[in-house]
């Protein structure tokens, strides 16, 4: 058990950057183009990895070891994460709340990179994904609470275990709102259309990849990597919800798992060829919007 | 007496003789500070058996004093509640007492100084007796002892305006809050038959519930107002600007705390609370949590941004105290247990962090003289150790993991989540509003400490005067080093306080010592696991840490400017400013906050200047206190025609009264 666990967050590290690819892959074939390999992220980091860096005059240390205590983070919470049908590598009572916080600690860093260099965009930036990211976290913890309470336990890995032993709410509203509610947020999280623009070449409106214009080399590889981890991790959560509410063979959930993430990913990569990106004060309201809905599954469940 | 006992006797007394010799000093100031330095801690140390022995031991100390005192005798007791917050007040007060040696001798007139550590002495003193108190009358004696000493502590640079009203505001709101404690002893007394030993209290059982529930309110109105719960907050936000930094850390960290004390000691007392109390408790917690945030966010100076989040975290307090409450109610020990254990180890966490914090802001404040946030900047390059100090603590209060301030919230957060697993159908909407409550509170405080650390000590000065500061004198450096120090290892080992917690929770609560010892057991293996991520975390930092170096040896690491997109002349003004970062939460709160803003566009072909000012006033204190004493004075005004200053008058009003009374008895007989 805790054997395939570890297996897992190896697989989960050497797999993560695929999704990502697959998202470029997924876009490029929606606007009639060729697009660039699903192996290109690696090709990228690798290449990233072998550079020098450039640093501002204006930063301290905390510029490159911010990418590295976020990225380690995100590793962190890839070890709480279960994997479908198996369990976390590290599981205990209440550590779905350390897995949400160490988003926020990762976050906390991020920030502090870009404020670090003293330039306006980057600051605009940062502003951004601090009011931003409130939302998402209130839907998480809004999520979390939902799935505690329907099934009675406090620990990521008993939470998707006992729907898999039966309970079953799929043919529940619920489910259907709770995924959208949850979707979003992914979308916010991991800066997608139409909340954040990742291929934007308009610096006032990028959110995350403004606040990381600054840093080069590794460290820009570091957080590559930690943005494809962390898409990783939030679709495997929803893939998660999604495979504990139908009931089905515990060998073949972490296949299922594999075709849920590419059709998350998929997802993704046809609503950002087919949306615009909100204007950034209707983005608030979309987020309202998507954590009414999920208020509206606590209750259906509750 | 036993030795313990008469060894807290002394760190009393040392308190009051040191405080009297530092006056005594007078211009001799450098003296006069370093008799203040000392003996703090070197009460602490004295205190130290009694502390043990009221934490570890089932016997409570007890210092009886052959002193009579109308309704009872004069008592001190150290049971394990009284020793956890004794812990907090010497562990705090002696690094702010070292710290202000140094910080105190850059400030106001030089007699001012040796009188300011005699009500710094006093002002520990009175939160000691407050803390062991034993008796109705003399808590409220220590009481007033505490507030008024805290009241010229802040009013240490008394020639100022803003500190006059800061103090003024202080004194009204430490008043209001004192007439119902003194309305809560006295229905206790009427209820114990005119005893107001605290012994008494414990042991009678009030019959009605319309008294208990007086009695609770009245606590929570009296304590509250020391504590700062919404809309009772008003005076922090004054007095901690105003007042030096180490007395702000003492009274943010410590003093505010007392009144949770206060309620804590209470609620120990009514062993019967009703629900309402409870979601009472996690309804003031969440407002008071999520308006504190909201107005820190809003704050451009950096002492009255950590004032509000004074506020902000006796808000997350009152929500596990109320938890608590709930379980107490519902009769489970998750809750229970949960909810009182968050609310004392945050109580613990909280005074460790504010108190780092505001030591911090107080070294910048003397290399720079504002705190004015936009105008500073770039301080890491000249104050190191207080940027690392400051950047530890701004992550703690955020409630980050692998730091203190995560423990507490975790625990909080547990009894939520187990309240929301738990709770019958239809009746988790209060727990589920703390849940979410905690979340955004969380997230909004990162949004404000990013925008602190950002703005203060990261990127480029914004004005000349920076560039010569420095980080201070060791003796205000170690307190903060150590505060600092304090947050890392009860974060990363945060195992180590259970045992502290125990004993406070079993003579908090009704719950076996043995079922707080089975409740306790389930955090205790997420702590452990706690730690075992750490060490995850900083093995794959430094495999991260390795693997960098490699292509940064080979390739070298170039220096350049910011990258601009491509404007070549960048500017420490055109960084963004702390305004700006919290914009956009300002706007979308405004319907709340009412930020006030004043805008001067740059007119013309050849613009000449501009203006920007923002100011976010306490809405309570705009709406509520100011017509509400405005409406009080003007009532007083209209009774000035009787005020007319003419003798014959005046007689006639005695007069008057005389025949009026000569009636009334003549009547009744």
């Amino acid at each position: 058990m805790k054997l395939s666990a570890l297996l897992f967050v190896i697989v989960s590290l050497l797999a993560a950057p695929l999704l990502s690819g697959w998202i470029v892959r997924v876009k490029a074939l929606f606007a009639g183009r060729k697009g660039s390999p699903v192996l290109q992220p690696y090709h990228d980091l690798f290449r990233l990895l072998r550079k020098g860096a450039v640093y501002s005059k204006s930063t301290s240390p905390l510029f490159y070891i911010a990418p590295m205590v976020t990225l380690s983070a995100l590793i962190a919470a890839l070890c709480l994460l279960p994997l479908p049908g198996f369990g976390a590598l590290l599981s205990f009572q209440a550590d779905l709340i350390l897995f949400a916080y160490l988003f926020a600690l990762g976050r906390f860093f991020t920030i502090l990179a870009a404020l670090d260099t003293g330039s306006a965009f980057e600051g605009m930036g940062a502003s951004r994904e601090a009011f931003f990211s409130v939302f998402a976290e209130l839907i998480f913890f809004l999520s979390l609470a939902t799935l505690a309470r329907f099934t009675n336990s406090l620990s990521l890995s008993s939470i998707f275990e006992s729907h898999a032993a039966g309970v079953n709410y799929a043919d529940s509203p619920a489910l259907a709102l709770l995924l959208v509610s949850l979707f979003a947020a992914l979308l916010t999280e991991n800066c997608r259309i139409p909340v954040d623009d990742p291929t934007t070449h308009l610096e006032l409106t990028m959110i995350h990849e403004v606040m990381v214009l600054d840093h080069s080399g590794p460290d820009l590889a570091y957080i590559l990597y930690g943005a494809a981890l962390k898409l990783w991790i939030w679709s495997m959560f929803i893939a998660l919800v999604i495979i504990s509410s139908f009931p089905s063979p515990r060998w073949l959930q972490p296949v299922i798992a594999v075709a849920v993430l590419f059709l998350i990913a998929t997802a993704v990569g046809v609503l950002e060829s087919t949306l615009a990106r909100l204007r950034l004060t209707a983005v608030p309201r979309m987020l309202m919007a998507a954590g009414a809905l999920g208020l509206l599954s606590y209750i259906i469940l509750g | 007496m036993t030795l313990p006992a008469l060894f807290f006797f002394f760190a009393l007394l040392l308190l009051l003789v040191s405080g009297i010799a530092a006056v005594a000093c007078r211009a001799r100031e450098t003296a006069a500070r370093r008799i203040g330095a000392v003996s703090t801690p070197l009460a602490g140390l004295m205190a130290a058996p009694a502390v043990v022995q009221g934490l570890f031991f089932a016997e409570p100390v007890f210092i009886d004093l052959p002193l009579s005192l109308p309704y009872g005798s004069f008592t001190l007791a150290v049971d394990a509640l009284s020793a956890f917050f004794l812990l907090i007040i010497f562990t705090i007060a002696s690094l702010a007492a070292i710290y202000g040696a140094e910080y105190l001798g850059r400030e106001g007139a030089v007699t001012a100084r040796g009188v300011s550590y005699f009500w710094f002495n006093l002002l520990v003193l009175g939160m000691t007796l407050v803390a062991t108190a034993a008796n109705g009358l003399l808590f409220i004696i220590a009481w007033e002892i505490m507030s008024l000493s805290a009241f010229f502590l802040v009013t240490f640079e008394g020639e100022k305006p803003q500190t006059q009203k800061a103090g003024l505001i202080y004194i009204i709101a430490a008043h209001i809050g004192v007439v119902f404690l003194f309305l809560l002893f006295w229905l206790f007394a009427t209820n114990t038959g005119g005893s107001m030993d605290f012994t008494h209290f414990s042991r009678i059982i009030l019959a009605d519930q319309k008294t208990q529930s007086l009695l609770f309110l009245l606590s929570l109105i009296g304590f509250g107002a020391k504590a700062g719960f919404v809309p009772l907050h008003v005076w922090l936000p004054e007095a901690h600007p105003a007042a030096p930094s180490h007395v702000s850390a003492l009274m943010s960290g410590v003093m505010i705390k007392m009144g949770l004390y206060g309620m804590l000691r209470t609620l120990s007392w009514l062993t019967m609370p009703l629900y309402w109390w409870g979601a009472v408790l996690v309804a003031v917690g969440l407002i008071t949590g999520l308006l504190g945030v909201l107005y820190a966010l809003a704050q451009h100076d950096l002492k009255r941004l950590l004032a509000y989040h004074s506020v902000e975290n006796i808000g997350i307090m009152a929500i596990g105290l109320g938890l608590g409450v709930l379980g107490l109610n519902l009769h489970q020990n998750t809750l229970i247990v949960f909810g009182f254990g968050g609310c004392l180890l945050h109580v613990l966490n909280h005074s460790i962090f504010k108190s780092l914090l505001f030591m911090a802001a107080g070294a910048v404040k003397q290399e720079l003289h504002t705190l004015e946030i936009d105008q500073l900047g770039g301080l890491r390059k000249r104050m190191p150790v207080t940027a690392a100090a400051f950047l530890i603590g701004a992550a703690a209060i955020s409630g980050l993991p692998l730091l203190n301030g995560f423990v507490s919230e975790l625990m909080i957060y547990f009894a939520s989540f187990s309240a929301v697993v738990s709770m019958a159908k239809g009746v988790t909407a209060l727990p589920l509003m703390s849940l979410l409550g905690l979340a955004a509170i969380g997230g909004l405080a990162v949004a404000c400490f990013t925008k602190a650390v950002g703005v203060i000590f990261l990127g480029e000065g914004r004005t000349p005067a920076g560039a010569a500061a420095a980080d201070p004198a060791a003796s205000m450096r170690i307190p903060v080093v150590i505060l600092a120090a304090l947050c890392v290892v009860l974060g990363l080992a945060p195992i180590l306080v259970l045992p502290l917690l125990k004993p406070v929770l079993a003579a908090v609560t009704p719950v076996t010592w043995e079922t707080t010892n089975a409740e306790l057991k389930k955090i205790a293996q997420p702590l452990i696991y706690l730690s075992l991520i750490a060490g995850i975390m900083a093995g794959v930092f430094m495999l991260l840490w390795r693997l960098r170096r490699r292509p940064l040896a080979v390739q070298g690491i170039q220096r350049s400017g910011t990258w601009d997109c491509g404007y070549l002349e960048p500017d420490s003004r055109m960084q963004y400013t702390a305004s700006s970062f919290v914009q956009p939460v300002i706007d979308q709160t405004n319907w709340l906050l009412r930020t006030r803003t004043v805008k001067e566009m740059p007119q013309g072909y050849f613009p000449d200047t501009g203006k920007f000012v923002s100011h976010t006033p306490d809405l309570f204190i705009e709406k509520g206190y100011r017509p509400l004493f405005a409406a009080i004075a003007w009532l007083f005004h209209q009774l000035q025609w009787m005020q007319r200053g003419r003798i014959s008058l005046y007689i006639l009003y005695i007069a008057v009264a005389l025949l009026a009374l000569l009636f009334w008895f003549g009547g009744l007989r």
